[in-house]
């Protein structure tokens, strides 16, 4: 009955179950509940909700944009004039940053045709994040756009030309509507 | 905080550098590891580990709901629905936090319940005791506060009424309450200020626990026989891994019981008013703090009667705090030596008497004052008529009579019973009478019950503890609790069967 004859007695396999079976519940039971605790950081449904915007585009007028949040991140939407279509075309791929050719910076409408004239990106400079400032002010050396932060210079395709900027002005996942009129962009 | 002798010896080169400049994990060690425990704890003493448990669950869900709720009175209940419905597992985050404080208040009854029932408050534990009131009495300030954040109907118009009983006091009444609420009502001054305290008090309320902790792990735990532990090999076992299971244990059981009511009734505890935006002009028609607070508000509306100059209002007040204040006295109240209520076979059941009471004010609280509790006799019908001079009483009295009405008159003021329909209608034609009659039940009412349940729980402090403890004569405490548990001593070739 004393102590001693308890511990003598004690099973160190059965023990060493008891440990491992209790630690595992425990770990196990704390990852299920940390990940609500994780999630609920995450964007909300309504949120996410917002993250998609149909714009109308046919009262953008020709060698000017229309400038839209979504997701509280900016877009551009610009109406090309021929000379800047022409110019965006011109340019030899193989000179450029982060090649990419004018079509493939635009995407089908309904009929399978490309609308050369319209041209949706980002407008985060893919630098630091800053909004470059675009027709009406400063349109930089190559007639697209230009950062004010550190001076990325776009063409008026939205490829980086000039500045210290990486990459082109990314073309977001946008679809036109039947008529061609508007276009649905998504995060 | 440990309040004896830590065993810990640390073993690397890092705990021994570490121990030399700040010994937290011996600390840590002598407060949960190595503590020693009396070995006959039962399981109403696992109540302090489902506590602390309950103040972490809130702090954490709590400081979740944080980031998505909004104190301003136009956007709070929108952002409360937007957590329930957008913000992933807000849902769950609310419902945890809600039902969370239903919980944190039925393991804080159970553990007041238990420290009355073994004597905890006695010598020298009182100041554990007071520490625990103290910590009691923040919980109440904190789910009050928190139950006004999502300004429904029962949030606002409930903060209403607590805040007008601060109002009640004379002269510095009103200013006072207009400085608790920001402005002439309940607006987003006070939102806002009630969500900044509900944020700050669970963290005093943590601090409080460690000094509670310290002051019971200073004077070590009571137990059951209310024997302070007299030879530590014999009466105690170290904290873990013997209570650290046993904790553990209960706290899942109770997680389970928790999860019933998150998962499968998560609003039942609440008020179905709270889910309707408050409004200011509108006040719901039945107005009921949480089940928690039930008791103490059944005393604040009992008390109806003017006390010499105190007004009836400011009496109930008085009368509701006091019931929570005279906790803090019970050390010096209670006069009997004796802590365990095993010993006390009397005091043992006013004890449960008492926890009666406390129930029962409980439903009280949420029942209709004005309701009928016991019926004495079917319904009646009954007629009110002023009358002018004892002609016209009498006048009225011989019509009553006529019809088989009971008469009745004070002030100017006729009335007459009867337990028939045709009879009072006839009555009514003959007395030239056109209203309708009114319908009166008679019986004893909830306000009567009340009244009596507060006197009864008053009784239990300031009548019961004092006298009992002179007049009862106890049963013998055991020598030891090491002799509590081994009824007979344990001898050389004794039952006990070899292992």
């Amino acid at each position: 009955m004393t102590d001693e004859t308890i511990h003598e007695t004690v099973d160190e396999d059965r023990r060493d179950f008891i440990h491992i079976a209790a630690g595992a519940a425990v770990v196990g039971g704390a990852g299920a509940l940390a990940w609500p605790f994780v999630a609920q950081m995450l964007p909300a449904m309504d949120t996410r909700a917002a993250s998609s915007l149909e714009v109308a585009v046919t009262g953008i007028p020709e060698g000017g944009e229309i400038r839209v949040l979504i997701g509280g991140k900016p877009f551009f939407l610009r109406r090309r004039t021929p000379a800047e279509i022409e110019s965006a075309e011109a340019v030899d791929v193989s000179t450029l940053r982060d090649p990419e050719t004018d079509d493939e910076r635009l995407r089908p409408m309904g009929d399978g045709n490309l609308n050369r004239a319209l041209l949706i990106v980002s407008g985060s400079c893919t630098h630091l994040g800053c909004v470059p400032v675009g027709p009406g002010s400063n349109t930089g050396d190559f007639g697209g756009w230009y950062c004010p932060c550190h001076g990325s210079h776009y063409d008026t395709s939205g490829r980086i030309r000039k500045g210290p900027a990486p990459t082109n002005l990314p073309v977001p996942t946008y679809e036109y509507n039947a008529d061609g009129s508007a276009v649905t962009i998504s995060l | 905080m440990s309040g004896h002798e830590s065993t810990y010896k640390p073993n690397t080169g890092i705990e021994k550098w570490l121990d030399a400049r700040l010994p937290i994990v011996r600390l840590v060690h002598g407060s949960f590891v190595d503590f020693p425990t009396p070995k006959n704890l039962n399981y109403w003493w696992t109540f302090g580990g489902i506590l602390a448990v309950c103040l972490m669950t809130q702090i954490i869900t709590g400081i979740v709901l944080a980031m998505h709720y909004v104190p301003n009175t136009e956007m709070a209940f929108a952002s409360v629905e937007r957590i329930m419905r957008d913000v992933e597992y807000g849902w769950l985050m609310r419902y945890i936090h809600a039902n969370g404080a239903s919980m944190f208040f039925l393991a804080v009854y159970i553990h007041m319940f238990r420290g009355l029932y073994y004597g905890s408050y006695k010598a020298p534990r009182e100041i554990s005791w007071i520490l625990g009131v103290v910590i009691y009495l923040l919980m109440t300030g904190t789910a009050f506060m928190g139950y006004v954040l999502p300004w429904g109907q029962m949030s606002l118009h409930g903060s209403a009424v607590i805040t007008s009983l601060i109002g009640s006091l004379p002269l510095i009444g009103e200013p006072i309450q207009i400085w608790l609420q920001g402005a002439p009502s309940i607006g987003n001054a006070t939102l806002n200020r009630f969500f900044s305290l509900h944020y700050l008090l669970p963290f005093m309320i943590a601090g409080v626990v460690i000094l509670h902790i310290w002051a019971f792990h200073t004077t070590g735990n009571n137990n059951p026989t209310g024997v302070e532990i007299k030879d530590p090999k014999k009466d105690a076992v170290p904290f873990h891994p013997y209570y650290t299971v046993k904790d553990g244990f209960a706290i899942i059981v109770f997680l389970m019981i928790f999860a019933g009511f998150v998962f499968y009734a998560p609003d039942v505890l609440g008020h179905a008013d709270n889910y309707i935006e408050g409004n200011p002009l509108k006040t719901p028609a039945h107005i009921v703090p949480e089940w928690y607070l039930l008791p103490f508000y059944a005393i604040l509306r009992a008390i109806t009667f003017d006390i010499g100059p105190i007004p009836a209002k400011l009496g109930g007040v008085f009368a509701m705090f006091a019931a929570i204040a005279v906790l803090f006295i019970i050390p010096w109240l209670d006069t009997s030596k004796v802590r365990s209520l095993r010993y006390r076979p009397l005091a043992r059941q006013f004890f449960f008497g008492f926890v009666f009471v406390c129930l029962m004010l409980g439903v009280a609280g949420a029942s209709n004052p004005d309701d009928v509790v016991i019926p004495t006799g079917g319904d009646k019908l009954r007629y009110e008529a002023s009358f002018e001079g004892t002609a016209e009483r009498d006048a009225i009295k011989a019509v009553a009579a006529s019809h088989d009405g009971k008469f009745s008159a004070s002030k100017g003021v006729a009335t007459v019973m009867f337990d028939d329909y045709h009879d009072a209608t006839e009555f009514a034609e003959a007395a030239g009478i056109e209203e309708k009659p009114a319908v009166y039940h008679p019986g004893v009412k909830w306000l009567l019950v009340t009244q009596i349940l507060m006197f009864c729980y008053f009784a239990y402090f300031f009548l019961v503890l004092p006298i009992l403890g002179l007049v009862e004569r106890p049963k013998d405490e055991p020598e030891s609790i090491a002799k509590s548990i081994h009824h007979k001593e344990p001898t050389e070739g004794s039952a006990i069967p070899a292992e």
